[in-house]
């Protein structure tokens, strides 16, 4: 018999909506949470996880109460406890790690006395005592040089150490139970993985138990035993890791799986359809019905309950989870094979092009030139050709977004010249720029919540480049916006919605509207699917892909996930630090990452996937600058050569493939070194 | 794709407008703020029609009569009926403050907007311009200008426009911060929009609120500088009835009659605490909490 060491028991939470009607966030959740055991809670935005997770320590957000059952640590419910009780619990027993580490330490305190401070409340070391305690635990997560860290400002650390300064606090108390509520989404691909593998580390260590919160499965395939899927409150799916993985027999489950972009598929995944209902909306019936691809009859007017399958370990909401348990794996590897169509016509030219945010002196201003001799992003070299997907990738503070924002004009760029077409130069200064080229280039952003004015229905949104660029108005005007809208499919009753009546898809559906309404030649996309949900991140892939089919429209993909760059893309740049470290056609570049550091990155994604283990090559230093000399990579590359990596600015090789690199080491060479590994 | 979704209608400017007013009437605060904002400004429209005596009517005989069924708030030193010059006595205030807030409204949310969108050396230049004005003593000011120009409300008008129409530069210029670093203000500049073309279809529906409702608070505190300048006798020039001038008047004589100075502060605070409630409804309708957005 396994130690519990919580138990959830029929628990429901949710609020009194403005009508007095009470809806429920959680919808009677049971489980319970072993010794020893980390178990992943996996949902979209939305699902409850968050506010199941608040709810294991005790909390309840204000303007949320608990409708009815309990959560029982040590044979008490938490949810009725005071206060005081709660404070000996909290930290001491029950501990939590926040997403945005860098926001929930205290900006003005040193590392050191944060620390001090948990150990204070937490234990009852003396004082002496806490100092060695405070290296311990900085030594524990990882942290090079304790004693100098101990002395800095959160401000002085990178992401992945603030994130690690946080896992030290919470283990100050050395609690029970461990709670971290998506600890690794703002971080980059290869910092992530190395934290990950750091709370796997301590988990088996000290024996916590941790409950991690994601809507990243690749993540949760990494740390956890035990998965919990939850969709509109209700646990849907629960059982062990590589059977929910592996073998999902929730069709939702089974739908989010197939629609995430794995680096072992090519071309672009499966779409579900539709997204998750508003809490309250679902009245009878399995929530999950309208989008579902198997439901009958009986599931529009009966919800099904949990129901324990005893062969494979797993809890499951479904009538019909016998279907897909035969359905299994060649399903699964199902996807669409992506169209190409390139002709040879090069359409956009960027030569030499170096972007420095350097502020500019007086003297420099009157001469209207920047002397910066390590720009930001430097010596950019990329020709795309007519209807061809180039992605931009590498790790936050690589420059793809500020190479993006150039070529749109909304960064000047210090040297260097961007060619449309041929031979039209395009002006650095966007006043200056030909409308029509203004029309030729358009930009979608990460997030829809941002990019559309809240203030304006879709009609007003996607009619601004419409009126700007053609002069419709009236009915033409209406007539024209209305076929626009069809081609993303959205409907004609969208017209008069304002972006909050929209949802996380449909947002960035009219986002892609609008950029298309202006008959681009290039769409520059920034991250678009980042803010989405991974269900809904597939469908507008997806469109993408067939406005590119029908349009012939030529797509430069900015993204950090190298998984959806590689369903999109035709075509890979590498950058780090702002230089070009890889350029090549992305079938070869992901089979044979010749640089080190697209071997890095690559190795660093998480597959959900509990069998395939993220290589970590590199150490996860963070630079803050480019290097002044040399090649750019020098700081993290595991294969530095010696003191010519430090001196001269690698050149250029090409393999048989069209890969091009820029390193020192023969091109050869490396795929020889990389094979042997 | 199949999405059941519930179809809405576009809702027009007016019903927007009954829905704000229903909103702000729910809460008791803004019920009872919009009751004491209405009637003093029905009263102000209506009031000659049944004002009961003549407000300059002099008469000796009726010095500082204490209230009776005759003169219902009694009388002042001079004789004159106080109900009646109480309830005549806001239509100056009402009148030159609700204009000088829409002139505030008007120079301060445009220049706010335009310092907010273009930043850099002339966005500096002009706050620190406006710095130097909150500076000095907005009073001092105004009694300068009064001297030289007169008190009539041409005068009046513009120029408590002008003083209270920096702090709406703060907020407008605030609120368009906010705005500007948004992606879809990056995108009309991306299409090529212009500038006025920005500040009317992005930057303008979004910092609307906000600056509606720092007018409506200069509002009330407008009314209050307006009857601080007839109370040092700069305002409204007698036997014209004014709150601040009669509180100005009667305040030697508390001591003895007290009505003669009770009823313009009852007059005065009254709509005051009417307008502020009434803005903080509004803000609260709004969606804007000023509670937790402290005024510049």
């Amino acid at each position: 018999m396994q130690q519990v060491v919580q138990e959830i028991k029929n628990l429901s939470i949710g609020f009194t909506s403005k009508k007095g009607e009470q809806i429920s966030i959680l919808k009677n959740i049971s489980t319970t949470i072993n010794k020893g055991e980390t178990v992943g809670i996996v949902g979209e935005s939305g699902s409850g996880k968050s506010t199941l997770a608040l709810a294991m320590m005790g909390y309840v957000k204000h303007g949320l109460f608990t409708i009815s059952g309990e959560c029982i640590y040590q044979s008490n419910d938490i949810l009725k406890m005071k206060n005081r009780e709660l404070e000996n619990i909290r930290g001491r027993k029950i501990a939590m790690i926040p997403q945005n580490a860098g926001q929930s330490l205290t900006p003005n305190l040193k590392i050191g006395y944060q620390i001090d401070e948990a150990l204070r409340l937490h234990t009852n070391f003396k004082k002496e005592d806490r100092d060695v305690k405070i290296s311990e635990l900085l030594n524990k997560v990882r942290l090079p040089s304790p004693e100098t860290i101990a002395k800095r400002y959160p401000h002085e650390l990178s992401g992945g150490q603030q994130q690690r300064v946080a896992v030290a606090m919470a283990l100050a108390g050395n609690p029970d139970l461990l709670l971290l509520d998506e600890p690794t989404t703002g971080l980059d691909v290869t910092t992530q993985a190395h934290v990950l593998e750091l709370l796997n580390f301590i988990a088996k260590d000290t024996g916590t138990s941790m409950v991690y919160v994601s809507h990243d499965l690749g993540a949760i395939a990494q740390v956890s035993d035990r998965v919990i899927v939850m969709y509109s409150g209700e646990i849907v799916l629960d059982g062990p890791v590589r059977t929910i993985l592996k073998n999902p027999i929730h069709p939702y489950t089974y739908g989010l799986l197939k629609s995430i972009p794995k680096l072992t598929l090519s071309g672009l995944p499966n779409s579900m359809s539709g997204s998750q209902p508003q809490p309250g909306t679902i009245k009878e019936g399995c929530s999950f019905y309208d989008r579902c691809e198997f439901a009958e009859d009986k599931c529009k007017i009966n919800s099904p309950e949990l129901e324990f399958v005893s062969e494979l370990n797993t809890s499951v909401r479904c009538f019909n989870h016998k279907k897909l348990h035969k359905k299994k794996d060649e399903d699964t590897k199902s996807s669409k094979k992506v169209l190409r169509k390139l002709n040879k016509n090069e359409i956009l030219d960027i030569s030499s092009v170096s972007i420095s945010y350097a502020k500019q002196k007086f003297i420099e201003q009157l001469l209207n030139k920047i002397d910066d001799t390590n720009p930001t992003v430097k010596d950019i070299n990329i020709k795309i050709d007519k209807g061809e997907t180039l992605a931009l990738v590498g790790e936050s503070g690589s420059g793809k977004s500020t190479i993006l924002k150039s070529i749109a004009g909304l960064i000047k760029a210090k040297d260097g010249i961007i060619k449309f077409d041929k031979n039209k130069i395009l002006s650095n200064d966007l006043k200056k720029r030909d409308a029509n080229y203004l029309r030729a280039i358009q930009l979608i952003f990460q997030n829809p919540d941002e990019s559309l004015n809240p203030n304006h229905t879709v009609e007003e949104i996607v009619s601004q480049p419409l009126k700007l660029y053609f002069g419709l108005s009236g009915n033409e005007l209406k007539q024209k916006i209305i076929e626009v809208l069809k081609k993303v499919r959205l409907g004609e009753f969208y017209l008069t919605r304002y972006p909050r009546q929209l949802s996380g898809g449909e947002k960035q559906r009219v986002a892609v509207a609008r950029a298309f309404a202006a008959k681009p030649d290039i769409i520059l996309c920034d991250e678009v699917t980042s803010a989405l949900d991974v269900s809904v991140q597939a469908a507008v892939l997806n469109l993408l892909q067939e406005l590119k089919v029908d349009f012939g429209t030529t797509y430069i993909f900015v993204s950090h996930d190298l998984a959806v760059v590689k369903a999109i893309s035709d075509r890979v740049a590498v950058l780090y630090q702002g230089r070009l470290c890889e350029i090549g056609p992305s079938e070869s570049v992901y089979k044979f990452p010749s640089h080190p550091y697209t071997e890095v990155l690559l190795g660093a994604v998480l597959e959900p996937d509990p069998d395939i283990k993220p290589k970590l090559v590199a150490e996860d230093i963070v630079e803050e600058k480019p290097p002044e000399k040399g090649c750019s990579f020098q700081g993290r590359c595991p294969r530095l050569l010696g003191q010519i990596c430090k001196t001269d600015v690698p050149p250029w090789q090409i393999d048989e493939n069209g890969n091009a690199i820029r390193c020192h080491i023969k091109i050869n060479d490396l795929k020889n070194q990389q094979i042997s590994n | 794709m199949t999405l059941v979704i519930k179809q809405e209608k576009p809702k027009s400017t007016f019903s927007k407008i009954v829905e704000i007013i229903s909103t702000m009437a729910s809460r008791p605060s803004g019920l009872i703020g919009l009751i004491i904002l209405v009637f003093h400004v029905t009263l102000a429209i209506t009031s000659p029609l049944y004002a009961p005596h003549d407000y300059k009517a002099i008469d000796p005989s009726l010095m500082l009569q204490a209230p009776s069924s005759e003169y219902w708030f009694g009388t002042d030193s001079l004789g004159r009926d106080v109900f009646t010059r109480t309830i005549l006595g806001g239509r100056t205030a009402l009148t030159v403050t609700f204009f000088g807030s829409l002139i505030a409204l008007l120079w301060g949310g445009a220049l706010g907007i335009f310092c907010g969108l273009v930043g850099g050396k002339i966005d500096d230049v002009v706050m620190r311009i406006i710095d130097a004005f909150l500076s000095i003593p907005w009073i001092l000011a105004m009694l300068l200008i009064v001297s030289l120009l007169g008190t009539s409300t041409i005068v009046l008008i513009p120029a408590l426009g002008f003083f209270y129409g920096k702090g709406i530069v703060r907020v407008a210029r605030a609120a368009t911060h906010d705005v500007i670093a948004k992606d879809f203000i990056v995108s009309a500049r991306a299409r090529g929009h212009g500038n006025f073309s920005i500040i009317w279809n992005e930057i303008l529906p979004n910092v609307r609120d906000a600056i509606m409702v720092e007018g409506a608070m200069r509002w009330s505190w407008m009314l209050l500088g307006f009857s601080s300048l007839s109370f040092l006798g700069f305002g409204v020039s007698p036997p014209t009835p004014d709150w601040g001038l009669m509180i100005s008047n009667a305040r030697g004589l508390m001591s003895f009659a007290y009505w003669a100075v009770l009823a313009p502060i009852f007059g005065l605070s009254s709509l005051i605490i009417g307008i502020n409630l009434t803005a903080d409804a509004f803000a609260k309708a709004l969606g804007i909490d000023r509670s937790t957005k402290a005024p510049v």
